[in-house]
Formats: C-alpha cells, structure tokens, sequence
C-alpha cells in the first residue's frame, strides 16, 4: 500500500480511466500543456493527446455544456473548473440542463459527466477565489456531490464517479491536495451516498466532510488525551447525504457538532442539524451546535481572513461547550 | 407543412380548453422553415431544439399521437409527461431535445458534434449535429461560446437561427447590435449565411449547403432562416406589439397558402390533392388528440422512477410530508 498525496491519487485515477475505458476525456481551462493551474492532468496530454486531454478556452459555461452534449452521445467527459468559484460561470449549464436532463426526458438519456474542481479558503486568494459554495450544488436533485477528505477515498470516490451515468460535482479543496495518506492499489469500492466513520468515539458526535475531516481529526486525537471520546463522522458525500450514518452515531453519543467551511446560514450544516433533529431528537442531550465561517466575504488580508474561515481551535472550544453544557466536564 | 399547421391550431385550442398546462409556443407560420431544414437532415443526423419544438419533432418522424400525448402530459407523451411542451426527446429519431432556457441547448449541441468528431472514422463523414435557435438567443453568453468552440476544433455542426423578427416581444433591431445575424459567424470565421424562411425549398438547399461543409469541409455553419409568427410569443400572448399593418402583412406572407398556389400554379399539385392533404392533415391531428386523450396521466408513486440513471444509496424518495429518517 502506497502513501501518496490527495493530488497525486487524483492524477493516478484520471490516468487510470483514461487507460482502461477510451470514452473517458478531458475537458478545461489550461489541463494540457499548462498542466493544470494545480497540477492533476500533469503529464496527461503527452501520454494520451490532445484529442483526449483538451485545453478550452475562457468559457466555462460553454465547455461544460459540451462536457454534457458529448456525455449525451455516449462520451463519459472529466471536466476541470479550475476553482469551484468559476463553476458559477457554468452555473446554467450544471444547474438547468446537466442536472435535469435525465428526469426531463423521462429517463432516456443519461449524463455521464464529472466536474472536477478545488474550493476551499485559506490561502489569502481574495473574495471571489475562497468561496465554498458546495451547498448550492447539493441542493440540486438529480446532481450528485461529493467531497473525499484523504488520498484513498479520492481515488476511490473519483473512479465511482467517472463510472456513474449520473452527472457528479466532485469538490476538492486546495488545503488537501498536499496531505498524504495510505491508498491501496485495488482499494474498496467507495459508493457514492455512503458516509464513513473516519474515528470512532463514544461522548460526542463531528460530522464533517473534506477539509473539516482532517481538523476533527486532529483535535479528536487531542481530545482523547483528556480522556474525552470523540466520534468523527466523514460524510464523503453531500448529495446524496447519509443521515442513517450520522444520525446512528448521534444516537450513541448524544452529542452532535457540525464542521463545515461554507457559510452558517442555509449551509450544509444546517441541513445536518435539521437532520440530526429528525433522526435522533430523543437521544440528544443538548442541541447540534455548527462551527462555520463568519458570514462575511473573505479577506486578503492573513488575520482576517483567518479569522474568518472554521478551525480546531473553533472546534475545540464548540466540543468543550458542548460537553460541559451537558455534565461531562472536559479539561481545558 | 400543412400538418403542423393543423397540429399547431390543434395544439392552440387544446390549450385554451385548458388540456394543455404551462407554456405552449407554437411553430405557426414556420412551416417552411421547419420543413425545409428538416428534409436536409440525415436519419443519422442528431437535432438539439429550443422550446419551439412541435412541428420539428412531427416532422423529424416522431408519432403525432405521442406529441401531443407529451402536451398533454401523460405517459405515452415522448417524454413520459416529464417535459412538456418545450422538452420533446426522442433519441430514436435523434432528437436530443428541446430546452426551455434560451442558449441552454447551444453548448450540448456542440459537444455532441465534438463527440461525433471524437469517435468518427476517417471514412465515415455521415454524421453532423443541427442546432436551432431563436434570434433573440444571438445575444447570450453560451452562443458566442458555443461558436467559438465549434469554430477553433471544427465541429461538425449547423447552427440555425431561426429569425422571427422578435424575440418575445422585443425586434431584433431592439437586441442586437449587428441585426444581420448571420453576420456573426465572421467573428468565429464560421461560413453563414442568411436566406427566406418562407420558403420550403430555399430552406432546404441552404440547409444541405450548410450540412455539407459540416460533414465534408469539417467548418461548422451558421444559417439564418427568416420568416414571422402568425402568433404570439405563445399561446397567451396576444401579440398587441404588432400593428394592424404588420398584421395585414403577415396574413400575406403566411407561408402555406404561399407554397399551396405557388405547387398548384406550377402544376404540381392539383386543387383537390391540397384539399386532400389538407384533410388528411386533419385526421392526423384527430387522431393526436384521441390517442393523448386516452393515455393515462403518470401515477404519483411514479414520481422517483426517473431520479437517478445509476441507482445511489440513500436517495431522498420521500414525498412531501413524509418522514425523513426511519430506522
């Protein structure tokens, strides 16, 4: 089992496909001789041509469409936007037709197309380059959505992807791409709509997804030294969403914290904790708290923008109030 | 042509006897047009529509029957009731649909021609892609990209500007900077060119005109077709823009009277053969509206049938009001 980064588990399981089913082809804004703006497709074009690896031009709603008329004909396109922030140029194109051609036709024709792009602040890019907007992709029926937050699941998640006849939003995040993580060659097949329970715990529920699984983690494991168990919840998939999952985790623990990066008000986490509430009102012992980003437009500038975007010590300190609201008194 | 004339004045008082919901735009007084581009496409050749689609999809072989079953939303409609008017699909006939956003079809349509070129043999040249639009269509974003794209991989596609005169209400004068639309293809250096919607055999040529240099010269082409509605918008628009001259015009100029004396001028058809089509025509669209009549309305219980293509694992299929979450 290898240990490879979350960029280069991408790269390998495009060069994958693209081996094993001829259909499969690239589409997007500087993929091919430029490499990608993030280095994914990096040596693609050399090894499989530009018919298959194709550079388009500034036109985001126009070659994704073309992504969906060439999925229509049969073709199973990986299209590159080259921040999820610039998706919102394609927005009627994924919006009005490659989410509702399926059930608009009655089932006649499929979409077999993925939509590959980065999200995700931090690295003091500005208001229009950190957004996470996820959430209004996965509002969409018909549209699925996913958000691997380790090497292995991106793999995993990426081949089931490019393998459903559904159009897919396959969201990654620019703070992943460098971290590594243990990817088996012939790895389990990852569906999409399963959540996973990235660590167990017994005294509280995350439930997190992408970036924000990695933060849960790491202050789990701190966590656990002043002996409080947390559960970490990894939900891989935003669309469909396993609220079996979460809310049977919720029920063990009878604490629920939503880590999420996009904005509180209407975001993901909101629908979880509406979930949350559904599934497992009975077993709660104090309300789904969400940690979020201050609902503000991203800064430039470092501190701002730090401050701004959700991280472990947000979470931690949520965690703590969660517990101690609820009688298990957590060291601090 | 005189058949989706009967169809769409058919379609019209099915829709004011309320048997037909939502928008209905008809093709009244773009029979020429239809019919001549539609005799220039192959049975290999894919159609991606707007949401001006009937007299297209009758004359492209799709059942009456089953259109207007569509109309009337039921499930032996083309789509199964899904679509409606403006989403007529019949991959059969290779009619990839009709879209209800303005410019939504632009950019599937050329990337159904890049799939085309992507699996084409060097001895197989048989294939092309026709895209229509409206003219008012000219003026959106997906358009000049569509364009553009076709231009620079030299796709195999015709694009086809069906110009009315209006885009809703609007002249072309009033939307576009460069009201000969045609014109527009200079930008993507796309060959174009712009010739009389009223008449079915002028259409026609100019279609396979442009079918060829999609297939053989691998250019994509722009063709504009003028000709007018007889209607409005759609159905419920009573067109009070128009003037009363402008009306006396378009009664004038109504392309199928037109072609009917100018084929029984010429001795091409008699008197009696128009009235015979024209009866036929009749009976077509009588039998339409008894076999849509009679088909069943889709079933509540059916409403996630079409969800997903690849079945997911925890897809919400509640209906409203039901629970979310059952262990």
């Amino acid at each position: 089992m290898a240990v490879i980064s979350y960029r280069q588990a991408l790269h390998d399981t495009l060069r994958a496909e693209m081996t094993r089913d001829e259909k499969v082809l690239l589409l997007g804004e500087e993929i091919g001789k430029f490499e990608g703006s993030y280095k994914i497709t990096a040596g693609l074009l050399d090894e499989f041509g530009p018919k298959r690896v194709r550079d388009t031009p500034i036109a985001e709603n126009g070659f994704a469409g073309v992504g969906i008329g060439a999925a229509m004909l049969g073709l199973r396109p990986v299209v590159e936007f080259m921040t999820l922030n610039f998706s919102v140029l394609a927005f009627d194109q994924i919006v009005n037709h490659a989410s509702k051609i399926y059930t608009m036709f009655g089932g006649q024709t499929a979409i077999p197309i993925v939509f590959r792009t980065p999200g995700g602040g931090g690295q003091q890019l500005g208001a229009t380059h950190s957004q996470n907007i996820e959430v209004w992709y996965a509002h969409l029926p018909g549209l699925k959505v996913v958000a691997p937050s380790n090497p292995a699941d991106a793999k995993a998640l990426l081949t089931t992807s490019i393998r459903d006849n559904d159009p897919v939003l396959f969201l990654e995040n620019l703070g992943l791409y460098n971290t590594k993580g243990e990817v088996p060659d012939d790895g389990p097949e990852v569906p999409i709509g399963r959540a996973a329970v990235a660590r167990e715990g017994t005294d509280l529920t995350v439930i997190a997804y992408s970036r924000g699984v990695n933060v849960a983690v790491g202050v789990a494991d701190e966590l656990a030294k002043d002996g409080v168990s947390v559960e970490v919840i990894d939900l891989r998939s935003l669309r469909p969403l396993d609220r079996e999952t979460f809310c049977k985790s919720v029920r063990k623990t009878t604490r629920a914290v939503v880590m999420e990066d996009d904005w509180l008000s209407y975001g993901v986490g909101a629908e979880i904790a509406a979930s949350v509430q559904e599934g497992a009102f009975d077993y709660l012992d104090a309300p789904v708290r969400r940690v979020a980003a201050a609902e503000i437009s991203l800064p430039y500038a470092k501190p701002l923008e730090s401050a701004a975007l959700p991280g472990a010590d947000a979470l931690r300190k949520v965690i703590r109030e969660q517990l101690d609201a609820t009688g298990m008194r957590s060291k601090s | 042509m005189a058949l989706i004339r009967a169809f769409e004045l058919r379609a019209q008082e099915m829709y004011q006897r309320a048997k037909i919901g939502g928008y209905c735009h008809l093709n009244l007084g773009e029979e020429a047009t239809v019919v001549g581009l539609m005799s220039a496409l192959r049975a290999k050749d894919y159609l991606f529509a707007n949401y001006r689609v009937h007299g297209y999809a009758i004359t492209r072989g799709l059942d009456p029957g089953e259109v207007m079953a569509e109309l009337f939303g039921r499930t032996d409609g083309v789509s199964g009731g899904w679509g409606g008017s403006m989403h007529l699909f019949d991959e059969g006939v290779r009619l990839m649909g009709g879209y209800g956003i303005v410019g939504g079809q632009l950019p599937p349509a050329t990337g159904a021609a890049l799939a085309i070129d992507y699996e084409q043999k060097a001895d197989d040249k048989s294939d092309a892609v026709m895209c229509l639009l409206g003219d008012g269509t000219t003026a959106i974003g997906a358009f000049h990209e569509s364009l553009n794209i076709a231009g620079l991989w030299n796709l195999p596609i015709v694009y086809v500007i069906i110009n009315n005169g209006l885009g809703m209400g609007t002249t072309v004068d009033a939307s576009s900077a460069e009201p000969d639309l045609y014109k527009r293809g200079a930008a993507y250096r796309i060959p174009s060119t712009r010739v009389d919607g009223n008449d079915p055999d002028t259409v026609r040529k100019a279609a396979e005109k442009a079918l060829k240099s999609a297939r053989e010269d691998r250019r994509p082409y722009l063709l504009e077709t003028t000709s007018e509605r007889l209607k409005g918008h759609s159905v419920v628009d009573p067109a009070k823009y128009r003037t009363d001259e402008e009306n006396k015009e378009l009664k004038e100029n109504d392309p199928v009277p037109l072609y009917r004396s100018t084929l029984i001028k010429s001795r091409a058809m008699t008197k009696k053969q128009a009235q015979e089509i024209d009866d036929e025509a009749e009976r077509i669209v009588d039998d339409a509206v008894a076999f849509a009549d009679k088909s069943p309305s889709p079933k509540p219980e059916q409403l996630f049938d079409n969800d997903y293509s690849t079945a997911v694992a925890g897809a919400p299929k509640q209906m409203p009001g039901d629970p979310l979450i059952t262990f």
